[in-house]
């Protein structure tokens, strides 16, 4: 992809695989059953690609992802290397233990993109690479949903109690499974240089 | 079979697939209504989403889809289909997609139907909303129009994905396993966008069993009147643009020279009478940038392009060279009406208009050797086959053009700029589009010539400073004329 595209696609791939895994609220009542809420999904088109996708409609997980992945650019385009990258989106589910031990994050899924930033030097090349990257992301949706369609595994819905084990309920809207984004940089020696950036559990995790 | 799913069970389980059925079918035709969705999410459920997705129900589309449904669900060989064509203000259509909810007989008697069955169609609608942007007619609808726009057709019963033309792919979007069968919901999808020139009058209907008329999803006007014409050409052919992406050209550009497209220019035989052009369709990977640069250096062409349009008839490969709609040799007219073409990308199915360029046996052996270069022949992504484009153009006036090309052979041809007659101009039209494309860096512009230019400015500037000293009193003459 070229630079400016790689918040896009990033943001394409990522809200699609989280439209899949997220629910609407849930709420417990008395009898130990729950209603849930309802997921809005909203079209957005993509500025530098030939490509549009759907998200869920929720300003708090959109600009979760933004931030991901906007740091994730930045680390990449700091990197000074040849701008070879790639995020991960990890579903995990939490298991308390026992003090004096920290819960254990037990991930059940995880999607990993990797990138690779190219620099164009006209704008035909530009053009080309527009429409290119959409139909790459045209295929890795239809391969996202291939995988969604397996229904490998998915965590049994919990009771109230466990409800934070599985799913974020951090959010007002949407109820996603429990996630976190990590990214590496792969600078030009060939070593990988780590950065994990966790999300949303850097409290819940502090002793 | 009935015995091992509960009655009560078994209701929640026709419940959910009828509604699912309704659902599908909005999300389909809703996606292809040319607009971007936007539904809020909502925590506090209201009772009336169901599979918890905020999916509007356009009342219109659930009554037809109920019609077509008539009581009975998808069952095994009573697949519920949704089928999304295109057609055209000329009142072509062409089937884009079909989208196919069917149940097979692989039972899953282990799930629990008020929940897992539930929830796994809840996930199938999202990937249906995800897949249904990812398909080529997407694009297509979003960019409906007043040149076409997109229809859809629900009917109950067999399959039929015969309208797609030949090497159509399918999407398989997900399947649900139930007690009573698998519920399999796919896309088929044209790639071929070769345009059959079906007639609106021709109905569809009748084809199928059980079928319900077309219905237009968006209100948009059918507008008759042409694109604009660069010139007042008497070639009376509406161009339809169904370029897409060249839909803001909207207009029959004069496309003469791509040289410079990595795209071969294809052409579909019209096989219309009347002046309605073809539409052809360019699956190649040619840019925007290239088609909308082509348009600019029209007014080069004006100029150069003065060969005498007799010649240019004799010479036409095409045997229509009479069939120029009886105009005289104007060429200057004749040249403008070319239409443009716009690449056709695999995905992003923008439909396109053919190169027209009619005089090739003029180029034959002289340009030849320039026009080895060009990028032009590019073997085709898709199986579209390119046509002959010398029919393209002056087809309209003889419906003897066409006969050249059918709707279904194309023969790839080199591409050759028109109009480009060495004994009239200096240079040949593809030189001239290719200087122009590429022009020399201007010299002020140029970084090194900059670099040397400024040393020798520097050099120079003693020189030059005792002329000025030299004309001072000169200066200072103009000076007090200013004050």
């Amino acid at each position: 992809v070229e630079g400016r595209q790689v918040e896009e696609a990033m943001l394409a791939v990522l809200h699609t695989v989280l439209l899949h895994r997220s629910t609407g609220k849930f709420h417990y009542k008395k009898e130990g059953t729950y209603s849930i809420g309802t997921v809005g999904t909203q079209d957005v088109d993509c500025d530098f690609i030939d490509f549009a996708y759907v998200r869920v409609s929720s300003e708090e997980l959109d600009r979760a992802l933004r931030k991901a992945v906007g740091e994730f650019k930045d680390a990449l385009r700091g990197s000074g290397s040849d701008g070879m990258g790639q995020i991960s989106l990890e579903f995990y589910q939490k298991k308390k233990s026992r003090w004096p031990f920290s819960d254990e994050c037990i991930p059940w899924e995880l999607w990993t993109i990797k990138v690779n930033v190219v620099n164009l030097a006209n704008e035909q090349e530009r053009q080309i690479c527009r429409e290119k990257v959409g139909e790459k992301l045209c295929e890795k949706i239809i391969n996202i949903v291939e995988v969604m369609n397996r229904h490998e595994y998915l965590p049994k819905m919990p009771t109230q109690s466990e409800v934070d084990n599985v799913f974020d309920t951090s959010l007002k809207d949407v109820q996603p499974y429990l996630y976190k984004i990590s990214y590496q940089i792969t600078t030009s020696l060939g070593t990988s240089v780590t950065t994990t950036m966790r999300r949303l559990i850097k409290d819940t995790l502090a002793l | 079979m009935d015995t091992d799913l509960s009655s009560q069970d078994r209701k929640d389980l026709d419940k959910f697939i009828k509604f699912f059925a309704l659902k599908t079918v909005q999300v389909i035709v809703q996606a292809r209504l040319g607009e971007k969705i936007c539904t809020r999410s909502s925590s506090s459920p209201t009772g009336s989403d169901w599979f918890n997705l905020a999916i509007k129900d356009i009342p219109e589309v659930t009554h037809e889809a109920k019609k077509a449904l008539a009581g009975q669900l998808p069952a095994v060989g009573r697949s519920m289909c949704v089928e999304i064509s295109l057609k055209t203000s000329e009142g072509d259509s062409m089937e884009l997609e079909i989208w196919c909810l069917e149940m097979n007989e692989k039972c899953d008697k282990e799930i629990k139907v008020s929940y897992t069955v539930y929830n796994r169609l809840s996930l199938l609608l999202k990937s249906l909303l995800a897949i249904t942007r990812v398909t080529p007619a997407y694009r297509l609808s979003r960019k409906q129009g007043h040149e076409y726009v997109i229809l859809y057709r629900i009917y109950f019963g067999e399959v039929q994905l015969s309208g797609l033309g030949e090497g159509f792919q399918t999407v398989r979007v997900g399947t649900v396993g139930t007690p009573v069968g698998t519920i399999t919901l796919s896309c088929a999808y044209r790639i071929n966008l070769a345009f059959m020139s079906t007639r609106a009058g021709e109905d569809n209907g009748a084809v199928y069993p059980s079928v319900e008329d077309s219905q237009e999803v968006c209100t948009t006007s059918f507008s008759t009147s042409p694109p604009s014409q660069l010139s007042s050409s008497r070639l009376s052919y509406q161009p339809a643009a169904l370029g897409v992406g060249s839909a803001d050209m909207g207009y029959p550009v004069l496309f003469a020279g791509g040289l410079h497209a990595a795209h071969p220019h294809q052409l579909i035989g019209p096989g219309k009478e009347g002046g309605v052009p073809p539409i052809p369709s360019q699956p190649a990977h040619g840019t925007q940038a290239d088609q909308e640069r082509m348009c600019t250096p029209l007014d080069g062409v004006h100029y150069s392009a003065a060969t005498p349009s007799s010649s240019e008839d004799t010479e036409t490969v095409s045997n229509s060279s009479e069939g120029k709609c009886g105009s005289p040799h104007d060429l200057l007219e004749t040249i403008f009406v070319r239409k443009v073409g716009a690449f056709v990308n695999k995905p992003i199915n923008q439909v396109t208009m053919a190169n027209l360029d009619i005089p090739f046996a003029m180029f034959a052996p002289k340009n030849v050797e320039l026009e080895d270069n060009d990028p032009m022949v590019n073997p085709p992504d898709s199986p579209e086959t390119e046509s002959p484009l010398q029919g393209s153009l002056h087809s309209e006036g003889s419906s003897g053009s066409s006969t050249g090309n059918t709707h279904d052979d194309f023969v790839m041809i080199d591409f050759k700029p028109a109009f480009s007659k060495d004994d009239i101009l200096p240079m040949d039209l593809g030189t001239f589009y290719r200087e122009f494309q590429n022009p020399p860096q201007l010299s002020s512009l140029s970084i090194d010539i900059g670099a040397q230019s400024m040393a020798e400015d520097l050099d120079s500037l003693p020189e030059k400073l005792a002329v000025h000293e030299k004309n001072v009193k000169e200066f200072d003459a103009f000076v007090e004329t200013l004050q």
